[in-house]
């Protein structure tokens, strides 16, 4: 296990940095992905947009490997993720505000654990560099429990680019944050993106994020793909005035 | 990952000190008995250190069981299971560091218990010499494939069954021989017990503390035995993991 660091330059540039195809996933009798096709440039920040139970939770944990996918095949970096995932999941990194961290480890003594798990070469420097960038410095011997939602929104954000991933998969990366810690996160982001060359997919609510750092937008409905173009297209493809107002008409009849 | 278990140990002197309060206790109380015995039976004035030699060697196998399962439930608990295998750690590694992290949680629970015994009982269960090192390797093993197919039930049914991480292992305590002879076990039994590494231990250590000898083929028997049962043991961890993936429990998992 090492971390190769984002833009390793035997990936082939201009290639897809993941690529999905025919993908299904059926738990029992409920089918929550199917048939999902599509491809993210190397480099590019991507949207993964959808209502409650659009199926963007399960397809981001299959591009992590931690759900197997009933059909289809996923490939990142040009691996193929179901069959050799450990290929290439040490130049991968994932944060959700749904997956914790250990509460009562510190926040340092997290970011040493993962640091480790990713073979993150000199981790007393990255943590300290990364935690400065976070402003997390003042947080670091502090118990993980005892943060504010905020404070753990930022501290899974240092876990998932501590080893400089090639690709990050960010599920609500600005969710619990005030609105100027959430500006700065987003403008860390992208300046992350465009000086490594790493891609990112992001699943988010707030279209106000999603038109600030993305240019491409896959929207999904009742797992499936319904939309995959810029921001401007799927506002005009719908005849909308916003992407708010475009995400409000595709996701309607969901219900509760 | 068995620096992350140390640091949760390190986190907390109420874990460190559970881990070594209940075999000192049963240390303590079966010292007593055994003083009381030795007052009244022949056997006991020979033999005055086997129940405390007995309690202490089960608690090595209760202690390593725990030692898997408790650290496998932290990771439940913590809802941590998500962070964890969307890293490059692949399943059986986090096996191996649980069996690691056993080792150490049991040793810290022991050793008080075994050093008190010398001033309080004049009975040093280290006076077994290298035996003692085949029969705590022995049970330790056996206590971790238990350890593991505990937990590889609670992944597959979830935190209700996570009581069974610390009653599973009593299930062959009657059938060990801990504190009787193997033969004392109605004849249909005995089979069963002697196809446990842990029957076997227990009667080495009877041999070598009433009899004097050192039982040498029981040990390769239950060494024998403890390749199976520890190789079951991660055959059913890494199945039910596989299975866990495909139902979607890595994510779901937690309290």
């Amino acid at each position: 296990m090492s971390a190769a660091g984002a833009g390793n330059a035997e990936d082939g540039a201009g290639a897809a940095a993941i690529r999905v195809d025919g993908l299904f996933k059926r738990f029992d009798d409920i089918e929550a992905v199917r048939g999902l096709s599509f491809s993210v440039a190397r480099g590019h920040i991507v949207a993964l947009l959808g209502g409650n139970g659009a199926g963007k939770t399960t397809t981001i944990a299959m591009l992590l490997g931690l759900i197997t996918p009933t059909a289809g095949r996923i490939e990142i970096l040009g691996v193929d993720m179901i069959g050799n995932r450990y290929a290439v999941l040490p130049r991968m990194n994932f944060s959700s505000p749904y997956v914790d961290l250990p509460k009562r480890l510190t926040v340092r003594e997290n970011l040493r654990v993962y640091g480790a798990l990713y073979g993150v070469p000199r981790l007393g420097e990255a943590i300290g560099r990364i935690s400065a960038d976070l402003n997390l410095t003042a947080l670091l011997d502090r118990p993980y429990g005892q943060l504010s939602s905020g404070q753990r929104t930022r501290v899974g954000l240092a876990k998932s680019l501590l080893n400089r991933p090639a690709v990050l998969l960010l599920d609500e990366p600005t969710a619990s944050l005030d609105p100027e810690t959430a500006e700065r996160v987003r403008a860390y982001l992208s300046g992350y993106c465009r000086e490594t060359g790493a891609t990112m997919l992001i699943a988010s609510h707030d279209m106000v994020e999603v038109e600030r750092m993305c240019g491409q937008v896959l929207m999904m409905k009742e797992g499936r793909l319904v939309h995959d173009g810029t921001p401007a297209e799927l506002i005009a493809a719908y005849g909308r005035d916003t992407l708010e107002e475009a995400f409000l008409a595709i996701a309607a009849g969901n219900g509760w | 990952m068995v620096l992350r278990y140390a640091y949760l140990l390190r986190g907390s002197w109420a874990r460190i000190a559970e881990l070594a309060y209940w075999p000192t206790m049963q240390m303590l109380m079966w010292g007593l008995l055994a003083e009381f015995l030795a007052g009244h039976s022949a056997f006991f004035v020979r033999a005055g250190g086997v129940l405390i030699a007995a309690v202490l060697l089960w608690d090595i196998l209760f202690r390593g069981n725990l030692g898997v399962s408790i650290s496998f439930l932290e990771e439940m608990w913590a809802r941590n299971l998500g962070q964890l295998f969307a890293s490059p750690l692949r399943p059986h590694e986090w096996a191996l560091s649980l069996l690691v992290i056993s080792f150490l949680r049991t040793l810290i629970g022991i050793l008080p218990a075994a050093l008190l015994a010398i001033p309080v009982y004049r009975f040093s269960i280290f006076d077994l010499g290298p035996q003692l090192v085949a029969f705590f390797a022995l049970l330790l093993v056996f206590g971790a494939a238990v350890g593991l197919a505990v937990s590889a039930l609670v992944l597959r049914y979830g935190l209700g069954a996570e009581s069974l991480a610390w009653v599973a292992v009593f299930a062959v305590a009657p059938i060990s021989g801990i504190y009787y002879p193997i033969a004392v076990l109605p004849e249909w039994l005995q089979p069963v017990a002697l196809a446990l590494p842990s029957a076997h231990v227990f009667e080495g250590m009877r041999a070598a503390l009433v009899d004097g000898v050192v039982d040498a083929d029981r040990m390769i028997y239950a060494a024998a035995l403890n390749f199976l049962y520890l190789g079951g043991g991660f055959v059913v961890f890494l199945r039910v993991f596989d299975i866990a993936r495909r139902r979607g429990a890595l994510l779901q998992m937690g309290e």
